[in-house]
């Protein structure tokens, strides 16, 4: 599988194949499940969980509304603290800064240029590792999972379990044969039980940690007031990246700002509880610039837009903006359950990705325009989110968009519409059509054919009709 | 009090049967219902995929039906949803266009006095023992727009919990959706295939002979899908259940 997502085909093209996949849907159901069941019980366990949401939700929509003015203020406060503030409009900007910034700090001058990453949804979004790679950089991922699909040429299928596709089996294949390409060996006889293959990652990653010059993260709150990045991780490995490195490179969409470091309180509490279940999450790194014999001794932020601008003003779609990347709706969603995560042909699956993407992106490619009806409309994802984010309303906002932008099939899906319409608007004409309906009913066929007809009946039987419609029966017995 | 039924278009057309049990519980509770013939449909399934713009004439003709009406009642989860969630939305969308606050009216008038059948019953009735009769095992699937927009609870759960002779059994993963989703059902139909398939093990795991819901279009899809595979269960919407007794058994 490559790591790009360009030529994706439509959600239901590649969702076609995962559902047939019996592997993918046991490792995807199990895992979903369990993280879902223990969310439930940690968000239970705050008495304050509805305040705590409706706060977090009013503080995004305030920065939001207010970007503008915090990003100045955030810039500012970097620089005060012994930082550089780089901005950067699209993804090819921020790639070739970052490239730039590698190579200015002479690392790998005379043999290979390497850098250690922390896992960011932000990097992945602009492909920074392929960009890296054919400037000649090497870009290691140390978060477990990360390292996983790196090694396995694979993509992450998971916001939070970039490898939640994969079991234990696979990962120790990977491992065994892959491990050794790329630096230390996976140890003899390597078994697939959790400890050993944690262990491996460990041996592996630790050589990379204690050599690596350059580090490169994302963040997942900016302070405004203070200058200061926020991190949160589970394994030390982003300690590791953010501490050991002479230079650090953070790339960061530009609403990750919250405006002061009271605002935090809010977000490290609803952020681990919906993402990993956890209280708290093990690692909390904060960084504000540089500071002397303790870390490294440049700090870069690079903040990138890549569609964020667009979609702040759209007056509907700008609520997924508010995302703090902590993956409940994933996890609940009906439709990322079955479909994995790869189907939605972006670094942003399930519910989350279904609307931040087209509006990141656009809806001009056939993937992108088919995201906003990956979904049943049921709602799971809007009862989990921390921030409050009506993803259902949005999708069909999005259906909107693409239905009026009238891509394939959406002319004739338009016509059919119309021609129902005026048929619903004349109950008269509906009435005669509801009798011919019943008054044939012998003659339906049990399978149709065409578009519509035939994805319904391949797998349910169609209802049988009624002998008459209701209308006709309320005429016959109470007027 | 003037009640209206809001039959819904599938139910008039496709499943008359759970608009005349619909008639006949509330008649039984004292109830005059009246059956408005303009309505038609109100809109959900040109909204839900994008054609909001063609929406609003049904909206328009939803508003012109129901008139005058203390209640409007429908035996649709998802019906009244979209009434109670996206009208509104519709005319704040209609009047940011510049077109004045004709459907934001609308939705002030249509919002309060919409309500779906075990909410009306429950909340605005008082009732939960409606002297129904239904010798059956029953499992119940509360879909998702009655269960997370309404929020309908526990109420079609009480309903049934009164029926006399009637074995109420949980079903296993109750909440999760059944993969019907209006056009998202052929749009994307490999996964809600592959949702309905884990509904239907789910309901058949439970031993019911019935699965019910009140929402006729999701059981379409499970009924649908049970149909199919000559499965021992029947889908049935919760108001002909409730609208079954000793002297008028559903059959």
């Amino acid at each position: 599988m490559s790591g790009t997502y360009l030529g994706m085909p439509a959600f239901p093209k590649a969702a076609h194949e995962a559902v047939r996949n019996d592997t993918l849907r046991a490792n995807l159901r199990h895992a979903t499940h369990t993280i879902r069941d223990k969310r439930a019980v940690a968000v239970a366990e705050l008495d304050d969980w509805t305040e705590l949401r409706e706060a977090g939700k009013q503080i995004k929509d305030h920065t939001l509304s207010r970007l503008d003015h915090y990003l100045v203020q955030l810039e500012e406060s970097v620089t005060a603290a012994g930082g550089t503030v780089h901005w950067a409009a699209y993804a090819d900007e921020a790639n070739r800064i970052v490239a730039d910034l590698v190579k200015a700090t002479g690392e790998g001058d005379t043999g290979k240029r390497e850098v250690v990453k922390v896992k960011s949804m932000a990097t992945q979004e602009i492909g920074l590792n392929e960009a890296l790679e054919a400037e000649g950089i090497a870009a290691y991922e140390t978060d477990l999972a990360e390292l996983i699909v790196q090694l396995g040429e694979d993509r992450p299928s998971h916001i939070l379990v970039p490898a939640i596709h994969r079991n234990r089996g696979e990962i120790r294949d990977i491992f065994r044969s892959e491990m050794e390409k790329w630096g230390r060996a996976a140890p003899e006889g390597l078994t697939d039980s959790p400890a050993e293959l944690a262990e491996a990652a460990r041996l592996h990653l630790r050589e990379k940690f204690l050599r690596a010059k350059v580090g490169i993260s994302g963040a997942n709150f900016m302070v405004a007031e203070t200058g200061t990045m926020v991190v949160v991780e589970s394994e030390g490995n982003g300690r590791m990246c953010l501490t050991l490195p002479e230079t650090l490179i953070s790339v960061v969409g530009i609403e990750k700002i919250v405006p002061t470091w009271r605002d935090l309180e809010v977000f490290l509490q609803t952020l681990p509880r919906s993402s990993t279940a956890e209280r708290m999450n093990p690692y909390t790194s904060m960084w504000t610039g540089t500071t002397d014999a303790d870390g490294p001794e440049a700090f870069h932020l690079v903040l990138i837009d890549n569609g964020r601008t667009d979609t702040l003003a759209d007056e509907v779609g700008r609520q997924a903006l508010r995302c703090i990347r902590c993956s409940a709706c994933l996890n609940v969603c009906p439709v990322y359950e079955r479909a994995g995560g790869h189907a939605y042909g972006s670094v942003y699956p399930g519910p989350i990705g279904a609307i931040l993407t087209p509006q990141l992106r656009g809806t001009a490619s056939e993937i992108d325009a088919s995201l906003p009806y990956a979904s049943s409309l049921c709602g799971a994802c809007y009862d989990v989110c921390p921030v409050a984010i009506d993803i259902p309303e949005v999708l069909v906002h999005l259906r909107e968009k693409v239905a009026e932008h009238g891509g394939p099939g959406h002319r004739l899906e338009k016509a059919a519409i119309k021609a129902a319409g005026w048929v619903l608007d004349h109950p008269g004409v509906l009435a005669a059509g509801e009798r011919v309906a019943a008054k044939t009913r012998r003659l339906h066929p049990k399978k149709l054919r065409g578009p519509g007809a035939s994805q319904w009946t391949d797998s349910r039987d169609l209802p049988e009709m009624p002998a008459e419609p209701f209308r006709d029966w309320w005429k016959k017995n109470r007027t | 009090m003037r009640v209206a039924l809001f039959a819904t278009c599938v139910n008039d057309a496709v499943y008359p049967s759970t608009a005349i049990a619909t008639v006949k519980v509330l008649e039984r509770l004292g109830v005059r219902v009246d059956f408005p013939a303009a309505q038609t449909c109100c809109g959900q399934p040109q909204y839900n995929t994008g054609y909001r713009r063609a929406t609003e004439p049904l909206v328009r003709r939803m508003a012109r039906a129901f008139e005058g009406y203390d209640h409007v009642v429908a035996p649709s989860g998802s019906c009244v949803a979209m009434v109670r969630d996206n009208y509104p939305r519709i005319g704040r969308k209609a009047y940011a266009e510049g077109r004045g606050s004709a459907l934001t009216d609308v939705a002030d008038s249509l919002v309060p006095r919409t309500y779906e059948l075990t909410e009306f019953l429950v909340d605005v009735l008082g009732v939960t023992d409606v002297g129904a009769h239904f010798p059956h095992r029953v499992t119940y699937h509360p879909s998702c727009h009655g269960l997370r927009m309404l929020g309908l609870g526990e109420r079609p759960r009480r309903l049934l919990e009164a029926v006399r002779g009637l074995e109420l059994v949980e079903l296993p993963g109750a909440e999760e959706c059944c993969g019907f989703g209006g056009t998202f059902a052929v749009k994307n139909a490999d996964v809600s295939t592959a949702m309905g398939a884990d509904k239907v093990r789910n309901s058949l795991s439970t031993g019911a002979d019935v699965l019910c819901g009140a929402d006729n279009s999701c059981l379409m899809h499970i009924g649908g899908m049970l149909r199919r595979q000559d499965a021992p269960q029947r889908a049935l919407h919760i108001a002909e259940i409730l609208a079954s007794t000793e002297e008028e058994p559903l059959v």
